[in-house]
């Protein structure tokens, strides 16, 4: 099944596998549902002489269809919550192969890079528009802000979606696994170049990044 | 009036309704002649609605090209459409179909009252909703254009017109929303009041129908929501005009305040949406299959579940904003066990049916078509539901699927069914029934087909509210998809054309009715359809619940909640109905 983009981040497949085990379960669950009905409505049509039998409900019913789907959606959130805290919770992030600062405006993401001396804030950091270079396999953490609305950071393949909120720093990571482009997008209505406001996250071979890098300053 | 019954004195006064034209219709007091001016009103906002999605599906499946009369759709334009879109279907045409329409008509009959608690404050509620509506539609004309900030108005914004490039449509938007806010409080009050003291006797809570029931909630839910709306969209006001800073960073305010201002009232407004449906679809489910509805008062209990849990969820709107990842984890857990009070309902619908002797009239069709289409909208709710999951589907089209599944193929379904049922009340009228499942046939068809490809589309990763897929490379691929998608929604809006034919022509010559057309066990097809001024010549009293189907008691296979049983089996004064 592709109807999920590439994968190209550490951590994809751990979100793609909670993807499809839901998709598993609700689509089991759907199927039954419908062939329920087509079912019912065949072997229920109304005919003359017949009568509906006059049944109240059934408790032992209610008992089971409450409890099952109650099991049911409890697996999920544990399962969902195992990978939400590894990708979300800054204290949990992976150590930076790189540290960026990503600030979103109308329209276009500004990138600064922290420069030969590796630390963000220092003269010697510069900024690119759009284009984020990053190395392969490499843990790249990103404080993330907005100077005007509420825009969000989105990059398909990576999987990674995060608010850029004016006035909030928040903190996001991710980590390519494959070299290569992938498109970035912006994924919350911020005004009428919204559409337009894309990206792309380039992913180049460790040395190549490290030359890119050497090249900027 | 006090909540034992009333005396069975007849209303005699109330047959007396010499009022002028100007009264009966216009200004008129009368629960069920506001019901059908909210009908009105409200079908005319629904086309609206529907005309500002075949233009902005127009933008997405044909980028750049001229639309017929119109011309090329321009970024700004396509913002406003999609804002209107949202904002003119869920605050002018669901919510009053479901809460305006039927509430009003249903609540007094269905109960054996002969008003509403307060039928001044529901004109006044009705012509309050026709201002806030003609306020909404003003602002699609205003210099700027109307408002651009999505039907969420995320701040900063819309707090900000530069922005946006919106100013007063932005402003008026804000308006309309605060007088539709008095309006729906107003018939909040009366819905809440009329149920609490005017029962007739022997119709206590547990004999209610469950149309009442989700009204009744209903009328609760929005008591306490929209006010927090009202609040939220008058700071923003604040912000847009006065400089104040509440959404804005500076100054110590906080973008994220709008947010949760916003879901905390949308969260629950969504309830508000989809609870009167799923009361109207028992009661229908219930005729049609003709048998008691499976399960009543776990129904009950579900309706009321779905309505506390609601409060608790609205974070899960935000999973993505910045907010505490914590929030995320305890926004999950809530929403995740508001499932299972839905889960129980479907399978009480379809328990419903079991067993039952089901008549396929147009509007048991629709009623199942509900459960057929919200089950998918409730499934594809758990994929959002889990944080993780909602990282990458969280702003696409997965979630734009989501909520046409449960508005569209939920809602406007029950609505849909509700008309073709309540409309013989209405205008002493039927339906006719061929066209109905003409009409139900092609939207159940076309409807699938324009939404049912967005859950791919938002699986590919496909953004909400962009204005041409086409500039991204993933997304070119998916572009015959959404030219599939756009021209789907074109045959859907036509085929909702034999309904508004069918539903005019019917008014004025539609086959008569009769007494209880449906062979229906509710105290609205006991008087005459329409019934009169004061619905009941004499209080009726209630002697059974509302879904005798069927009934061992009975020889009919239905037996109305008013109709005393002799000392065999033949009720007394039954005799209705071709039966």
């Amino acid at each position: 099944m592709d109807w999920l983009p590439g994968a190209a981040s550490s951590y994809a497949a751990d979100l793609d596998r909670m993807f499809y085990v839901i998709l598993v379960i609700t689509g089991l669950i759907l199927v039954g549902v419908q062939v329920a009905l087509v079912y019912f409505i065949i072997k229920y049509r109304g005919r003359a002489g017949r009568r509906a039998s006059y049944i109240e409900g059934s408790t032992k019913a209610e008992v089971i269809w409450t409890v099952i789907p109650a099991v049911i959606v409890v697996g999920i959130a544990v399962a969902s919550q195992t990978v939400w805290s590894k990708l979300k919770d800054p204290d949990r992030f992976p150590s930076a192969g790189l540290e960026v600062n990503v600030e979103a405006r109308q329209f276009a993401w500004a990138i600064t890079y922290p420069g030969t001396d590796g630390e963000l804030g220092t003269e010697d950091d510069y900024v690119r528009y759009n284009e984020m270079y990053v190395p392969v396999n490499r843990p790249v953490v990103f404080n993330l802000t907005s100077v005007d609305v509420v825009h969000s950071f989105f990059v398909p393949a990576f999987r990674i979606k995060q608010d850029a909120v004016p006035g909030l720093n928040t903190r996001a990571w991710f980590e390519a696994t494959e070299v290569g482009e992938y498109e970035l997008a912006c994924a919350e209505l911020c005004g009428v170049a919204h559409g337009l406001m894309k990206g792309k996250i380039v992913v180049l071979p460790e040395d190549e990044y490290d030359s890119w890098a050497a090249e900027q300053s | 009036m006090g909540t034992a019954a009333p005396a069975a004195a007849p209303l005699a006064d109330a047959y007396h309704d010499e009022s002028s034209f100007i009264r009966k219709y216009i200004f008129s007091t009368d629960h069920k002649t506001i019901g059908i001016q909210f009908l009105f009103a409200s079908l005319a906002f629904l086309t609206l609605g529907g005309v500002l999605a075949i233009m902005l599906r127009w933008q997405l499946g044909f980028p750049g090209q001229e639309l017929p009369g119109i011309g090329v759709v321009a970024p700004k334009f396509y913002n406003s459409l999609v804002t209107m879109h949202g904002t003119f279907m869920i605050f002018f045409a669901v919510m009053p179909l479901l809460v305006g329409v039927f509430g009003n008509y249903l609540i007094p009959l269905k109960i054996g009252a002969p008003d509403m608690a307060f039928p001044r404050l529901n004109m006044l509620s009705f012509w309050i909703f026709m201002l806030s509506g003609v306020v909404m539609t003003a602002s699609l004309f205003v210099e700027g254009g109307a408002a651009g900030a999505g039907w969420t108005a995320y701040a900063p914004l819309s707090a900000v017109p530069q922005y946006t490039g919106v100013s007063l449509g932005q402003q008026l938007w804000i308006v309309s929303i605060v007088l539709f806010g008095a309006s729906s409080l107003l018939g909040s009050v009366n819905y809440i009041t009329t149920v609490i003291n005017m029962r007739a006797p022997g119709m206590t809570l547990f004999r209610m129908p469950l149309s009442i029931w989700a009204l009744f909630i209903t009328a609760i839910i929005a008591l306490l929501a929209i006010p927090v709306l009202a609040a939220a969209v008058i700071m923003l006001f604040f912000d847009q005009t006065l400089g104040t800073t509440f959404f804005l960073p500076a100054d110590g305010g906080q973008p994220l305040l709008w947010q949760h201002l916003f879901w905390f009232f949308g969260h629950p407004e969504v309830y508000i949406l989809i609870l009167p449906a799923m009361g109207i679809v028992s009661d229908v489910i219930a005729n049609g299959s003709r048998k008691p509805v499976f399960g009543y008062h776990s129904m009950v209990l579900a309706i009321i579940a779905i309505a506390f849990l609601g409060w608790i969820t609205w974070g899960h709107h935000m999973f993505q904003s910045g907010m505490n990842p914590l929030l995320g984890t305890s926004f999950m857990i809530s929403t995740m066990a508001i499932a299972v009070p839905s889960a129980i309902k479907v399978f009480n619908w379809l328990g419903t049916m079991w067993r039952g002797n089901l008549r396929f009239h147009t509007p048991m069709l629709w009623a199942i078509g509900f459960v057929s289409l919200f089950t998918v909208g409730g499934l594809s709710g758990i994929f959002m539901a889990a944080n993780t999951v909602d990282i990458f589907i969280h702003d696409t089209y997965f979630i734009v699927a989501h909520i046409h599944y449960v508005l569209f193929g939920g809602s406007l379904m029950a609505i849909f069914a509700a008309i073709y049922f309540w409309f013989p009340s209405m205008f002493g009228r039927m339906m006719n029934e061929t066209w109905g499942k003409i009409h139900f046939a092609l939207t159940f068809v076309f409807y699938n087909l324009t939404f049912f490809p967005m859950h791919i589309l938002g699986m590919a990763g496909h953004m909400r509210r962009i204005y041409d897929p086409t500039q991204y490379e993933f997304l070119q691929p998916y572009q015959p998809m959404n030219k599939f998608i756009t021209l789907s929604a074109i045959l859907l809006f036509a085929a909702q054309l034999p309904f508004i034919v069918n539903f005019f022509w019917s008014l004025f010559r539609g086959k008569k009715a009769g007494l209880n057309p449906w062979q229906d066990n509710g105290l609205e097809w006991t008087v005459p359809s329409p019934p009169p001024h004061g619905n009941f010549a004499t209080t009726p009293t209630v002697y059974r619940g509302p879904y005798e189907y069927s009934s061992p008691g009975a020889e009919a296979d239905y037996l109305p909640q008013n109709v005393p049983l002799s000392g065999g089996r033949e009720p007394v004064g039954a005799g209705t109905g071709e039966g």
